[in-house]
């Protein structure tokens, strides 16, 4: 069991940092989505190991269905000769690599430096599954740790973001003419 | 089971490999993705502390939740600007978008 978890673990943050580096550096954007794909349910397999199995549904229908989907949709509408390679600029590669080691380092650092703190297993809660009553209680709920106001607000802006794609995506007025002609 | 430590250092190396992207691609489309691994990263993040150090509250769970909504909201809105910008300038390079008025 011990061993299981920590087999399913290494493999799945092995197929996520490899799926996130090939991501980041594939020449293709269709290529780049695809691993996108691999790194979202890898998370949600991590959220399945820590037991929040409604975190995990969440990511796959909304990540791996929603966005994904409008991800592909999006590089179908912008690339039209088949998905041209974009030249490899040194200097901002050579920048990146230089950000992201930097801020690795900071962050190794701060985060080694208190590895005493973390424990190393959670506490025998920490085991369980949570009840999906209680998260419909506390997402429904105007008590203290209950999220019904971030749930309205969460629809408002949703709304917000259907009206303003729409605006924004819209033809405007000229286009439709061209397009007419 | 797994040490928390082991999951900090997944999701800061999922972290900078987003910075990564996000300074070194050219195409938007390929900074947006970057964004997500970012954003990703960070739910994960949530979501470990609230297991290992407060398993009985459910604090970062909701963190999580509501953070995969804003950013799909957020995807949708950048997926919208993306494609007016190619309709006004026939590609998405970065470098290529430098006036506010096309």
């Amino acid at each position: 069991m011990e061993l299981g978890t920590s087999i399913v673990f290494y493999v799945l943050a092995a197929v996520i940092v490899a799926s996130a580096i090939f991501a980041v550096t594939a020449k293709r954007i269709m290529r780049a989505a695809t691993c996108l794909l691999f790194v979202l349910v890898g998370t949600a397999g991590l959220y399945l190991l820590l037991n929040y199995h409604f975190l995990a549904a969440v990511q796959l229908s909304v990540y791996a269905g929603g966005v994904l989907i409008l991800f592909i949709f999006a590089i179908l509408l912008t690339n039209p000769k088949g998905d041209p390679a974009e030249p490899a600029d040194r200097q901002k590669v050579v920048m990146g690599i230089v950000a992201a080691l930097c801020g690795l380092a900071v962050t190794a650092v701060i985060v080694l430096k208190h590895f005493a703190l973390y424990p190393i297993h959670p506490s025998a809660v920490g085991e369980q599954e949570i009840n999906m009553q209680a998260i419909g209680a506390a997402l429904m709920g105007t008590g203290k740790q209950q999220y019904l106001l971030p749930f309205e607000l969460l629809s408002v802006l949703l709304l917000a973001c259907i009206i303003g794609g729409i605006l924004i995506a819209r033809k405007g007025k000229g286009q439709v003419g061209e397009a007419e002609e | 089971m797994i040490p928390m430590v082991s999951y900090l250092a997944l999701s800061t190396l999922l972290f900078f490999v987003g910075i990564y992207g996000f300074i070194a691609r050219k195409n938007m489309l390929a900074m947006l993705i970057s964004i997500e691994l970012i954003l990703n990263a960070v739910e994960l993040n949530f979501s470990v502390f609230n297991r290992y150090l407060y398993p009985e509250q459910m604090e970062g769970m909701f963190f999580s939740l509501f953070g995969i909504a804003v950013s799909a909201a957020e995807t949708a809105v950048a997926i919208a600007i993306i494609i007016n910008v190619y309709r006004n300038a026939q590609n998405i390079d970065i470098r290529h978008v430098d006036k506010l008025k096309g």
